[in-house]
Parts: C-alpha cells; structure tokens; sequence
C-alpha cells in the first residue's frame, strides 16, 4: 500500500534528504521544510521505499500538497 | 532631536519604533517587501519604501536597498529594530559611512559582543563571571571531545556568531557531542556564514535572566532592572516578565553591577541586554551574551518603570540627554509578557495563514503589540511573532490574574496560534509559583 506524506504547513522545501528507491525506516527524515525561520523535519510515519519524492530543494509547498510517496 | 527616522524593520516593531517617534515629531520612514504590501506598519508610517521580494535576504536584510530608501526619503536616522540588521556591524558603519545616524550602539561594540567567543573572554577579562568554556573557536569534532571532556559533561554547542536559539544543541556524553558539533557547524555556516563553535557548561536547572541597560550620551552606563527569560520552547522565549522571582536582592544588586562592567568594558552607547544564566538556589549567576539592540521583551521593563525606551534610544542617538533622572529610577509592581505566535500550542511547529479574526484585550495594565489586523495574510518569511501582550499589575498575583483575563479576550482565528498555551502556562503550579527555570515547557509537554 502506498503512503502519502504531505506538508502540514506552507514552507518551503530546504533538504530533500531521501531519493526514490531508498529504503527508509519508520521515524526517518524525508525531507526538511522551513518555515517562519524554522527547520521542520518531516519524519516517515512508515517503513518502506520511497516510491516518489514530489517535491525539490526550494520549492514552495502549501499545506497539504504532497511531499513523498512511500510504499 | 533627529529630524526623520527610518525603521529598518517590520511587524510589531517597526510599529512600536514609529509611534514613540512619531509622538516625539520626528518625521517616519517604513520599508517593506512585496510580502508587506499594506501591513500596519507601512500605512503608519508617513512615508514607505518597497525594498524587495518577500525572501529576507533581498529586502529586510539588503543593506543597500535599506540606505537606498533612506537616501530617496532624506530620512537622516536608522532605527534597526531587533532581529535582521541590527547586529550587523557592518551595515551599521554602512549607515554612519552614508553620513546618517544609525540608532544603536557604535559598530565596534556590536562587533566585540557580536561574537560569543569574544564576548565571553572581554566579560571574564574584565571580571564579570562567565560559565567554564572555550576561549577560542571549536575546530573539529576531536577538539570538541576533547575541550568538553575538560569542561564536563552535560555542554552546551553554540554557534559563536549566532542568535535567536538557532545552532544551540545540549550534549550530554561524546556521541551527542560528535553529533551537536556537526549540526551547530551546519547551522552557523547557513544561517551565520560563520562556522565559529563555541562550548560551554550546560546549567540544567537554570533561569534565563536579564539586565537592561542604557549607554547615555555622557559615557555612563546605567541599568533599568531584570527580566525573567526562563519559559522557552527550543531555547526561544515565549514568555517574560520582571522582576525576576528567582533572583534575591543580594544577586540583584551583584547582577546590575555586573551588567554596568559589561557595558562599561565595551564603552556601550544605547539600549543594550545583557544575559545572564543564574542558578536560584546557589544565588549566582554567569553572563552568557550581550544584545546590542533593542530587545523584544523590552515593553516589560517599560511597564514597570514608566520609561520609553525607543525615546532613550532616540535622545542617546541625538546626543541627547535621557528625559529622565538616571540616578532616580524607580520600578513598581510587576510586568508580563506573553509572545503570541503563529504556531501551535502543542508541538509549537509553525502555521502561516490568512487572519480571519482579531481582536485585541483592553484593560487596566494591558499593553498590545501587534503587528497584524484582521484581512493580513502570515507569510512563511518571517518569525512567527504576531503580537506581544504584555500586562502590568501591582504585584505578580494581580498581573498574573489580569494576564489570564486578557488572554480569554485576545481573538485569533486562521492561522495556528499558541494563545491556548497561555491558558494552560498562567494555570500551571510550577509557573503560578513563580519557582521555574529553563526546562519548564519540556517539563509541561512531558
């Protein structure tokens, strides 16, 4: 089943840390988004592989729009 | 008196900068980015100049587009706010190069306490306690080991050259060292350019507490009472007040006199802070840094001895004489300040948005700072500070009591906001008993 891991916040992307095909555990960093002059780590709540990764280093994302994919 | 102003800043304090000169008749420049079109404290001031894009980088913070605006208005003073340029040395000799007033201390000062590593060895130098540390910047993570493994475990990683928390990491044995070197040095070289790393003695159960002091125009240093920093959330201040209740009258004394050698060593003009970690049940303290600015809490300290700062700073910048008797100041009763955010009042994580509702407390001892209005939209840009209420009571009971009341009043709606927190800090007994330190919001979300 695939996972969809999305923004809770507009911000923008800073670290896209994994890449599609990773194997990722549950509590991993996927990638790090700042907003309102802060760094927020967007964790895995699954472990799997990431199947997409949506977004790039710089991108604007608004809340909801989604980040990765995992399956 | 300087004749025009402009404020080099946005929100709440560029407003708060505006109406203190605007009462004083001096004549008010804003700037603003495209993210700031129409905010309160564009259309307050007389005048307002666009800067840039919505990014810090290239607008609030482009020193040249700043001068530039001051140039096209004929404003001949800068007042920087806190935060972006305001502890920039080099800007601020930028402003005194351009042939204009820059509302701050001298740029050699900001330069000696800018640094952390310097600051704390001008501060022992002189004789003003510092925690045990390192004298100069942490190479690599070998010397870190090394250098903590001397100082003792639990250490403190810090950014040399940073602020606002960012880069500050707390190591309890070799691997969260290696670890806290790695991030600090991250952190410092993108949001600093500057990879200095600074160790020191981590004080767990310690009170964050503060001295205001003013550099007149004559050379004297002169303090204007404490204030209690301690509730913090990743090592930001959401909460002060003054008079610290952790802080006896023998410390008090020993900490103000302190706070006069420190601005005294650096020959400090303006309103500066100095902080200082203070450990309540020994009574002793160390000074941790300066701030060569104006700091956000200063309305407390304003509340409770009936001085306007930003004026002080003004009339010092002029050359001025202060408009009150520094050998006569007198504090009374007891202030708060609670920092509204934009961000939740659970995990504290950020949330921009459009403001749909906003309605301010008024009262007896109520005090609102504010930087938005119902219709604002919150950007992701900038800090997540929406207003700052700040409450004055005669004691701390009756602050704290009015500070419950207007916090019910206070509206918010659309962005997250961490009013509810105060709900819950005003409520909790550790707070109420005014017997807290650092580690109180970690202790509440336990």
């Amino acid at each position: 089943m695939s996972h969809e891991v999305r923004a809770e916040m507009v911000a923008n992307v800073w670290k896209v840390v994994v890449a599609a095909g990773d194997a990722i555990e549950e509590g991993d960093t996927l990638v790090i988004l700042e907003s309102m002059k802060m760094e927020i780590p967007v964790l895995s709540e699954v472990a799997g592989r990431v199947a997409e990764v949506a977004v790039a280093e710089g991108d604007v994302v608004q809340e909801g729009d989604v980040l990765a994919i995992i399956n | 008196m300087i004749e025009s102003l402009l404020v080099a800043n946005r929100g709440e304090i560029a407003r708060r900068v505006v109406r203190t000169a605007r009462r004083l008749g001096v004549r008010t420049v804003a700037v603003y980015s495209e993210a700031d079109v129409g905010a309160l404290h564009v259309v307050e001031a007389d005048e307002a100049v666009l800067i840039g894009p919505g990014a810090p980088a290239q607008s609030y913070l482009d020193g040249a587009a700043v001068l530039a605006a001051a140039r096209s208005t004929g404003a001949v003073a800068i007042h920087p706010g806190y935060g972006f340029l305001s502890e920039s040395a080099s800007f601020a000799r930028s402003v005194l190069d351009a042939g204009l007033v820059w509302v701050g201390p001298d740029p050699s000062s900001i330069e000696r306490l800018g640094d952390k590593i310097n600051a704390r060895n001008l501060m022992a130098d002189a004789g003003v306690p510092v925690a045990d540390g390192t004298r100069e910047p942490v190479a690599d993570a070998e010397v870190a080991a090394r250098e903590a493994e001397r100082i003792g475990y639990p250490v403190m990683v810090k950014a040399s050259a940073g602020g606002g928390g960012i880069g500050m990491s707390v190591a309890h044995d070799e691997g969260e060292l290696r670890a806290a070197f790695v991030t600090a040095r991250s952190r410092a070289e993108r949001f600093f350019n500057d990879p200095a790393i600074l160790l020191e003695r981590y004080v767990a159960r310690a009170r964050h507490v503060e001295v205001q002091i003013l550099g007149l125009a004559d050379g004297r240093v002169v303090t204007l009472g404490d204030r209690d920093c301690s509730v913090q959330r990743r090592h930001q201040k959401v909460a002060e007040e003054t008079p610290s209740p952790g802080v006896g009258e023998a410390l008090r004394t020993r900490m103000l006199a302190a706070a006069v050698r420190a601005g005294e060593t650096v020959d400090y003009r303006g309103a500066g802070t100095v902080e200082c970690l203070v450990d309540e049940t020994a009574q002793d303290f160390v000074f941790l840094e300066m701030n060569t600015r104006l700091q956000v809490e200063h309305p407390v300290t304003e509340a409770v001895s009936g001085i306007d700062l930003v004026e002080q700073q003004l009339l010092i910048a002029s050359g001025d004489p202060v408009s009150f008797d520094p050998g006569a100041v007198r504090l009374t009763g007891h202030a708060l300040e609670l920092r509204v955010y934009a961000e939740d009042p659970i995990r504290f994580l950020p949330g921009p948005g459009l403001i749909t509702e906003w309605i301010e407390p008024s009262g007896p001892g109520v005090r609102v700072d504010s930087g938005y209005r119902a219709g604002d939209t919150v950007t992701p840009f900038y800090d997540p500070l929406l207003a700052k209420l700040v409450v004055w009571g005669a004691d701390r009971t009756q602050a704290l009591e009015r500070a419950r009341t207007a916090v019910d009043g206070f509206q918010v709606q659309g962005p997250r906001c961490n009013l509810p927190f105060f709900d819950e800090l005003l409520a909790d007994p550790e707070f109420v008993s005014g017997r807290y330190d650092t580690g109180l919001i970690g202790r509440m979300r336990r």
